[in-house]
C-alpha cells in the first residue's frame, strides 16, 4: 500500500511537472504597429493595428486560451480561442494579430484596438488570467507607419522602425534580424582564426569533467574501502595485519602464491573460507518447433 | 497509333531508368560502396558497420530521374529513405546506440581505478589538435568541429556532431571516422612503439579492486549529473549512454539492459549504417573536402593516439613507482571500444608474456567513450 502511495505521489510530481514545462513563458511581443497607413493588410483588405508575438523557444508553443489584452484591469480582455491549428507556434516562430477590435473576423482579430498618439500598454497573460507573460508600453510617439519593434527577436532592447535603412526595417511575421550565419561561428571565425581558443577551453572542460568524475569515485571508493573494513571487523573480528612488505619473503611474488594455491586447492580439494552465498540462476530453454532449427534448415547432402 | 503509343511510352519508361540517368559520378560511388563491403566481407573490417554503410552507398547512388516526382530518394521529403534518413538528420539514432553501448559497457575498471580517467580526457586532444589543423586549411569552425570530432574514434558522436553542425559532410565524415575504426589494429601499434621506451612497455600495474555493486549503481548516476552539469549540450549521448549502464548494473532491469544492447542496438545500427551510406551522394562526396576529411581524420586518430600514451608518460613523472602505468594503454583513451584495448594487451604481452593490460586498458578505453561525448558536447555547445 505504501509502494503505491509512493508511486501515485511520484506520478503526481511528473505530470505537475510536465504541465510546469508546458507554461507559455517564452511568448513574447515582438512588435507592434499602432497607426498602419500603408503596411500589411489583413484579409478584409483593411489595414489595422497589429501585434507580433514570438515564441522565443527551441520548442513548439500552443497559444491558444493565452489573453492578449492592452487594460490592465481587464487581463481577460482577448482569450485566443481553441480549435484553431494555427495557434500552435513552431520554434522562433512568428503570429501577427489584427488589433481592430473585431473579433468576428477569426481568431488573429483582437477585440480591442490600439489608439495612436497615446502611450497604449499591451500585455499578454497566461491560461490563468493571473500570470503576466510579457508586456510593454508603445510610445505615443510612434509615427504613422512605424513599429516599435525589439532589435533582436525575444531580445530586451526596443527601437522604433520606420523601414529607412535594413536595420530598420518593418517586418510583421517575420525576424527583426536578418540572420545569414551562425553568430557564434562568426565570432570564432573572427577572434579566434587559428582555433587555439577554443582548444584550450574545450580540453579545460573536458578534463575538469572527468576530473570532477575521477575525484568522486575516489572519495566513494575509500568510502567504501573503510566500509567493507569495517563490516570485515564486526564479522570475523579482528582483522589479519598486513605483512609489511619489507618482512616479505624475496619470492614473494603474487604469481608465486597464486600458484602453490592453486596447487594445493587441486592437490587437497581444500578451501580456506566458503563463501556463503549461493547463486542460482535459473535456466529457461524454451522449445517450439517453430524456432527449431530442425525444422528451418536443410540439411546438406553429406558424401560418406 | 499504337506504335506511337507504345514507342513514347518505352521512351518515358527508358528516361525513368538508371542506364539513362547514370553519371560517372553514380558509378564511382558505386564503386565505392562496392569497396566498402569487400573490405567489410573479404578484410573483416567493422563489418558490422561497413556492410550497411556500403550497400547504403550501392542504394543511395542508384541513378533515377529526380524530375520524376517518384519519391524514393533519400533526401525527398516523404520517401521511406527520408522516413528512415530521420533518425541521422534529426540526430536520434546516435543516442539509442549510446543507449546500448551502455549496456554493454562494464565500467568495472574505471570505477577500480578512477585516475584512468583522465587518460580518456587526454587523448580527446586528438579532437581539438584536428580541429585546428582544419581550421588552418580554410574550414569554417562549425565543419572543422564536425571533422575533428573523428578523432574521438566514435562513430555514433561523429554522425551525432555532424548532423548539427556540418549536414552536409556528415555522409564523408561518417565513413572516414568508422574506416579509421577499422584500421585501428594498424595505425596504433607503430606510434605506441615510437613514444614508448622497452622498459616502460614492461611495467608491470597492480591489479584493479574488486568494486562492489553499490559503486556501479552510483557510477551512471553521479556521471550523468557530473558530467551533464558542467556539458548540458551532451545530454543525448552521455544521457543515454550512462541510462544504459544503469540499466545493466542495477539488476533488475536485465530484460531491458538486454534488449537495449542486443536488439535495439542491432535494428538501429542497420538503419544508421544504411542511411549514412545511403546519404552519401557524389555531388557531396566526390569533392576535394572529402579528402581533406579523410587526411584530418587520420591525423586526429594520430594525434589522440600519441597524446594518450603522452598524457601517461607524463602522468607517471608524479607517481609513485608501485603505482605507475603502463604507457602502453594510453592509446586506448579513444573511444573504440574494445578494439584499443585489445591492442594495448597485445602489445604488452608482445614484450612480457605475463603482462596483462587487458582490463587496465579497459579503463581509459571506456573513458574516452564519456571523454568524446563531453568533447562532442562542448564542440556543440559552443559552435551550434
Amino acid at each position: 500500500m505504501k509502494k503505491r502511495i509512493f508511486s501515485l505521489i511520484v506520478v503526481a510530481a511528473a505530470c505537475s511537472a510536465s504541465l510546469f514545462a508546458q507554461s507559455r513563458t517564452s511568448l513574447r511581443i515582438n512588435e507592434v504597429m499602432v497607426d498602419n497607413q500603408t503596411n500589411v493588410v489583413d484579409e478584409y483588405g483593411e489595414r489595422p493595428a497589429w501585434i507580433e508575438l514570438f515564441n522565443s523557444s527551441f520548442a513548439p508553443l500552443e497559444i491558444s486560451s493565452v489573453y492578449i489584452t492592452n487594460d490592465k484591469s481587464n487581463p481577460k480582455k482577448y482569450p485566443i480561442p481553441l480549435g484553431d491549428a494555427k495557434t500552435k507556434m513552431g520554434k522562433r516562430q512568428h503570429l501577427v494579430f489584427f488589433a481592430d477590435s473585431k473579433p468576428t473576423r477569426g481568431t488573429f482579430h483582437t477585440s480591442f484596438g490600439l489608439t495612436p498618439g497615446q502611450d497604449n500598454w499591451i500585455g499578454i497573460y497566461d491560461a490563468d488570467g493571473i500570470t503576466l507573460i510579457d508586456e510593454v508600453v508603445i510610445p505615443a510617439s510612434l509615427p504613422a507607419d512605424a513599429s516599435y519593434a525589439r532589435t533582436k527577436d525575444g531580445g530586451d532592447e526596443w527601437q522604433v522602425r520606420d523601414g529607412s535603412q535594413e536595420s530598420l526595417y518593418i517586418t510583421p511575421a517575420g525576424a527583426n534580424q536578418i540572420i545569414d550565419e551562425n553568430d557564434r561561428v562568426k565570432v570564432f571565425k573572427e577572434r579566434d582564426a587559428s582555433g587555439a581558443a577554443l582548444t584550450v577551453m574545450a580540453m579545460c572542460i573536458v578534463f575538469s569533467a572527468l576530473l570532477m568524475l575521477c575525484i568522486c569515485f575516489y572519495i566513494i571508493g575509500r568510502i567504501n574501502k573503510t566500509f567493507a573494513q569495517k563490516r570485515k571487523v564486526e564479522a570475523h573480528g579482528a582483522v589479519a595485519r598486513e605483512i609489511p612488505k619489507k618482512e616479505r619473503p624475496e619470492a614473494d611474488s603474487g604469481e608465486v602464491i597464486a600458484a602453490i594455491a592453486m596447487a594445493l586447492n587441486e592437490h587437497l580439494d581444500a578451501h580456506d573460507r566458503e563463501n556463503t552465498i549461493l547463486t542460482i540462476n535459473k535456466v529457461r530453454r524454451a522449445y517450439s518447433p517453430w524456432s527449431s532449427k530442425i525444422y528451418s534448415l536443410r540439411e546438406n547432402p553429406q558424401r560418406k | 497509333m499504337f506504335g506511337e503509343f507504345f514507342a513514347s511510352n518505352l521512351q518515358r519508361f527508358w528516361e525513368l531508368t538508371g542506364f539513362y540517368n547514370a553519371t560517372w559520378e553514380h558509378l564511382v560511388m558505386l564503386c565505392v560502396g562496392l569497396f566498402f563491403i569487400w573490405l567489410a566481407i573479404k578484410k573483416d573490417f567493422e563489418p558490422m558497420l561497413l556492410v550497411p554503410i556500403g550497400f547504403g552507398m550501392l542504394i543511395g547512388n542508384i541513378p533515377f530521374n529526380l524530375n520524376a516526382g517518384l519519391e524514393i530518394g533519400i533526401y525527398e521529403q516523404g520517401s521511406v529513405l527520408n522516413i528512415l534518413y530521420n533518425g541521422v538528420s534529426a540526430g536520434w539514432y546516435p543516442p539509442l546506440i549510446f543507449l546500448g553501448i551502455g549496456a554493454m559497457t562494464d565500467f568495472t575498471a574505471l570505477i577500480a581505478n578512477p585516475k584512468l580517467m583522465l587518460i580518456g580526457a587526454a587523448a580527446q586532444f586528438g579532437i581539438f589538435g584536428a580541429y585546428m589543423v582544419a581550421m588552418a586549411l580554410g574550414f569554417a569552425p562549425d565543419q572543422a568541429g564536425a571533422i575533428a570530432i573523428i578523432g574521438g574514434a566514435d562513430g555514433p558522436t561523429a554522425i551525432f556532431l555532424s548532423s548539427k553542425l556540418a549536414p552536409n559532410l556528415m555522409g564523408a565524415i561518417a565513413v572516414s571516422a568508422y574506416s579509421y575504426m577499422a584500421l585501428v589494429p594498424v595505425i596504433q601499434p607503430p606510434i605506441m612503439r615510437l613514444l614508448t621506451t622497452h622498459n616502460e612497455r614492461r611495467i608491470k600495474m597492480k591489479p584493479a579492486r574488486a568494486v562492489t555493486q553499490r559503486e556501479k549503481i552510483l557510477f551512471p548516476i553521479i556521471g550523468l549529473l557530473l558530467t551533464c552539469f558542467v556539458v548540458p549540450s551532451g545530454l543525448p549521448l552521455l544521457g543515454m549512454l550512462f541510462f544504459g549502464n544503469l540499466l545493466r548494473e542495477c539488476g533488475k532491469t536485465k530484460r531491458l539492459a538486454n534488449t537495449a544492447s542486443n536488439a535495439l542496438t542491432d535494428i538501429v545500427t542497420i538503419l544508421l549504417g544504411m542511411t549514412v551510406g545511403a546519404s552519401t551522394q557524389a555531388s557531396s562526396f566526390l569533392t576535394a573536402q572529402t579528402i581533406f576529411i579523410f587526411l584530418l581524420g587520420f591525423m586526429a586518430f594520430i594525434i589522440a593516439s600519441a597524446s594518450g600514451v603522452c598524457f601517461v608518460k607524463l602522468f607517471n613523472l608524479f607517481l609513485p613507482k608501485s603505482k605507475k602505468i603502463n604507457p602502453l594503454i594510453g592509446n586506448a583513451g579513444v573511444s573504440a571500444v574494445p578494439m584499443s584495448a585489445r591492442i594495448s594487451n597485445n602489445l604488452g604481452l608482445e614484450y612480457d608474456p605475463s603482462n596483462y593490460l587487458l582490463m587496465h586498458a579497459m579503463g581509459p578505453n571506456v573513458a574516452g567513450v564519456i571523454g568524446s561525448a563531453v568533447a562532442a558536447g562542448v564542440l556543440l555547445g559552443f559552435l551550434a
